[in-house]
This record gives C-alpha cells, structure tokens and sequence, in this order.
C-alpha cells in the first residue's frame, strides 16, 4: 500500500497541519469492461471485492454503488459483532468473521475500532433460561467462548441493569461472550475500500444501476446512470434493495425488506462499558465513544423502503430499556433512523449462485448483518471467483428454500426476529 | 408511520395493525400435486416490490378483520382499501 498509515506518518502530517493526507481511494470513471462486477457498495460489497483481489487475484473489477459507499445499512446498524449462534452452520458462519475481526485492523491498515467488550444476553423466564443455557453449551461445542451467568453475576458484570424481582420481566440470569463487541462502522467500509483501491479494484459512487443485460442464461453486463457497463459476474450486495435488482431478471427471492430502526441519546460520560442484549422484552443497548447510548430492536413489521419506520416501535423500545435500566430515565434521545433490512423466512443470509449463470446473490442478511461483514466478503468472494460455494456458506444456498433444508434462526439466535 | 382506513372501523393508527404479506397469492387447490419448486414458490418467494404494493393487513387491535390495501413501499401512501374477495380497485 502506497500511503501506509503508521505512527510516523501522523507526525510527519502533523507538521504540515495535516493538509497533505492522499485520498484514501480513487475515484474513477467506469471502464467498458470488468471481470466482475460488485453491485452495493456497502460493508458486504467493498470486502467481497477486497477479498476477490486479495484471495483471489481479481483485479479488474469494480463496486457500483448508487449513493456514497457506506451510505446505507453499514451506517445505520448499532455496530454489535458477535458470533454465539445456535447452529452448527450459522455458528461456523459468524465465528469465521469474528476470527477476521479480531485482526481486521491490522490486515486493512485502517484502525477499525473493533473493540471485545463482551456481548451479554439476557434471560427473563423459565424458557429463556433453557434456551439460553442450551446455546450456551451449543456454542461451546462448536469453539464459540459462552458463559452463563446467574443473576448476581449479571449485576456484577453490568451494575446499572436493574435485577429487582419486581419488574415485568425480572432477570433470571445471562449468557456472555467476551470475544464480542463493537466496531466503527464506517471504518469498516472505508477501510476495505481503501484496501481494494489500492490493489487496483475501482470503487464507483453515484452510480446507479439501471437494469441487467442477459445473453440466454449468462449475464453480459449491468446498466447504470453512468451507462452500460460490460461483465461476465455480477455480485449482488444491496441488502433491503436485493428483491429491487432480482425483479430486473425476473428472479423472485424469499425477501421481504422491513425498516429496522436505531436511535443515540446525548453523549454522557462512560456507564455501560459492554453490549447487553434482550430478547423478551427486546431491546440493546451499547455505549459508543463518543459517549451516546445505541439502542436498537426489533423491526417495523410491515414491507416497506422508507427508512424511517413508525414511532410505536421506538416507543416499546425505550419501555424496555427504562425498565431495566432505570437510571437512564432522563437521557434525552438525540438521533433515530430506519434502515431497510432484507429478511428471509429462516432469518438467516443467502450466499449463493442463482440460476442464472454469472450472477452471485449475498442478501437475506436481515437484522444482524454487520457483525459478519468480513466473513461475509471472504466467502462471497470465493463463490463468485470459484462459481462454487465455500463449505461455510454452503448450507446458505439459495436452493434452501425449495428442498426446505432451512437454517433455522428464528429465536433461536440471541434476538427474537 | 401512518393511518389505515378499516373499512369496519374506519380511520385509525397504523399500530393498531397488523401487516399480512403480499396479497392475491392464491392457495394451491391440489397441494398434494405441487412440486418442491411451486411449494416454494408459493410459501417463500416474494416481490417484495418497491413501489405500488398489494397487501392484506388485519385491524389486530379493532375489529380483527382481515382486508386489503394498496400501498406506495417507497413512502407508504395508502393508494386503496378493498375487502377480502374484491377485485383491487386499481392496476
């Protein structure tokens, strides 16, 4: 890489008021011709198309992104990274980009902030209890760190979490995972785009695409507002707009795309220094750097784009949060905002060849899919560059839904979807 | 965040709601006959359309009757209200 980042470049730009930074990545024109085209240029997209150049030694490619890269759901998520799934597939999946994330910052050059403060996830009756002591276990047997905690032990970890017997759904205890954690979000999509610039990928903004030109069952190239671009392989990472680009070839997908909403308060000093989790009463809370609590839940359960979604479901949110921790009653909300999240019915991703030869579907990702972004990416990149998948994405086929070899998630992961 | 015209009720809030998924897709009548694909087909894959949308809903909260509506995905206007078994006012 041409303008690493280190210590002493920090002092040398000090001296020069750090006026003379180099762009981070290029910013070309369209060329007539790509060997693959990545279409999203979201956290997913731009480390699919690192880890093509990377692994994989495809460099004449390039990321269409309709907006500003990282302008959609990898700037809108609540940042948690965690991988204690259920089963052995998701658990594979997710623990496979938790591994990436643990050396991400060095392998981008780009700090990253990905910072392990322990995910913990609460259990508020009899059948959470089970439940989550089972995916505990589960967990432990597929070299996922898991712990159980007793209530006192909660309280420990997390002092402000309110464990009186008294509440609605009192707390009977938690699991945690000291691996997970948080990371910069934006930092994310800007170091792997900075890494795949560098290694010739050409990142396109503003550039939307229009339709998708086919020759029988090959693909042949994409339109866009900058006009047609010439390719063999397409890789679709749009996220909520997935079922947008499969309507452009007649391929119907088991999406329905759903405004998940997040909202930060005013920053405060340092009080919770972990990610807790809640499925019953569903809602997380973390702690940003900047000081602004995260909060986040459930989805608006209705099909819609807008990216806003409706205030009861921030209410019901804030009810939860108040009730176990009620020392944030007076915090005033500062921000809140809709991403639009792709979710398929067994609430787990699609990495996958479709029918149509040349063209690569990464969706489905829902709720939880920044956590897996640099997973994600690598296995993408190997189904698109091998036109077969990798064995850990293999069980997260498309084809699923018709032989009906689900990878069921539903409740079953940390978070009732 | 929006209103819905129950045509039971009437005007009331979105919340009081519940959304059902895409309407007009039919029920196999011989299931026992349907391939993998076409069960597929018929339980999973959606449009998911950005734009003009039908859709059923139930006023969960008010009369529990089950309707259709037609809505805009994009900016969620309702464009149309219509009973279960009525054709869709528009195309």
């Amino acid at each position: 890489m041409k303008n690493k980042y280190s210590i002493f470049s920090l002092i040398k730009n000090a001296f020069s008021d750090h006026e003379n930074w180099q762009r981070a990545w290029r910013d070309p024109e369209p060329k007539k011709e790509y060997d693959a085209i990545i279409i999203g240029g979201g956290g997913h997209g731009l480390a699919t198309a690192f880890y093509l150049a990377k692994k994989h030694n495809m460099t004449n490619i390039a990321v269409v992104e309709k907006g500003w890269i990282g302008g959609g759901n990898t700037g809108r998520n609540t940042t948690i990274i965690r991988s204690n799934y259920l089963w052995d597939a998701s658990a594979g999946l997710y623990n496979h980009a938790l591994k990436i994330w643990e050396g991400l910052s060095q392998e981008l050059n780009y700090n990253v902030m990905f910072s392990q403060r322990g995910v913990m996830n609460l259990a508020h009756n009899l059948q959470d209890v089970r439940d989550l002591k089972r995916r505990t276990h589960a967990n432990r047997l597929n070299g996922i760190d898991a712990v159980w905690l007793n209530t006192e032990e909660v309280k420990k970890f997390c002092p402000i979490i309110n464990t009186s017997p008294d509440i609605r759904y009192p707390v009977l205890g938690g699991t945690l995972q000291r691996r997970a954690g948080t990371a910069r979000h934006d930092a994310v999509a800007w170091g792997y785009a900075r890494g795949a610039s560098a290694m010739g990928v050409d990142i396109i903004q503003n550039c939307e695409v229009k339709g998708i030109k086919r020759n029988g069952n090959n693909v042949e190239g994409i339109e866009t507002t900058k006009g047609f671009i010439k390719t063999k392989k397409i890789g679709v990472v749009t996220a909520g707009h997935s079922s947008v680009i499969a309507n452009m070839v007649d391929l119907k997908l088991p999406l329905e795309s759903k405004p998940l909403q997040a909202l930060v308060s005013e920053p405060v000093k340092p009080i919770i220094d972990t990610v807790v989790m809640s499925n019953a009463v569903h809602a997380y809370v973390s702690q940003s750097d900047k000081g602004e609590l995260v909060i986040g839940a459930g989805t608006d359960a209705y099909v819609s784009y807008t990216q806003r979604g409706s205030h009861d479901v921030v209410e019901g949110t804030l009810k939860a949060i108040l009730e176990l921790y009620p020392i944030f009653s007076r915090m005033k909300m500062l921000r809140q905002w809709g991403g639009i999240v792709d979710i398929c019915p067994d609430a787990s991703p699609i990495i996958s060849k479709t029918h149509i030869k040349g063209l690569y579907f990464n969706c489905g990702w829902g709720t939880g899919g920044f956590k897996a972004t640099p997973g994600s990416g690598d296995l993408f990149a190997h189904t698109i560059a091998n036109d077969e998948p990798h064995k850990l994405n293999a069980d997260f086929n498309i084809n699923r839904f018709v032989s009906g070899d689900l990878v069921d998630e539903h409740g079953a992961a940390a978070v009732a979807h | 965040m929006f209103l819905i015209n129950c045509p039971y009720c009437g005007e009331r809030d979105q919340s009081e709601f519940s959304a059902g998924g895409e309407a007009h897709i039919v029920r196999p009548k011989q299931p026992t006959e349907l391939s993998d694909d076409q069960w597929a087909e018929f339980l999973f894959m959606r449009k998911n359309i950005k734009g003009i949308q039908f859709e059923r809903w139930n006023h969960a909260h008010g009369c529990r009757k089950w309707f259709n509506i037609v809505r805009d995905t994009r900016n969620d206007k309702i464009h149309a209200v219509y009973k279960m078994g009525e054709k869709p006012p528009i195309k």
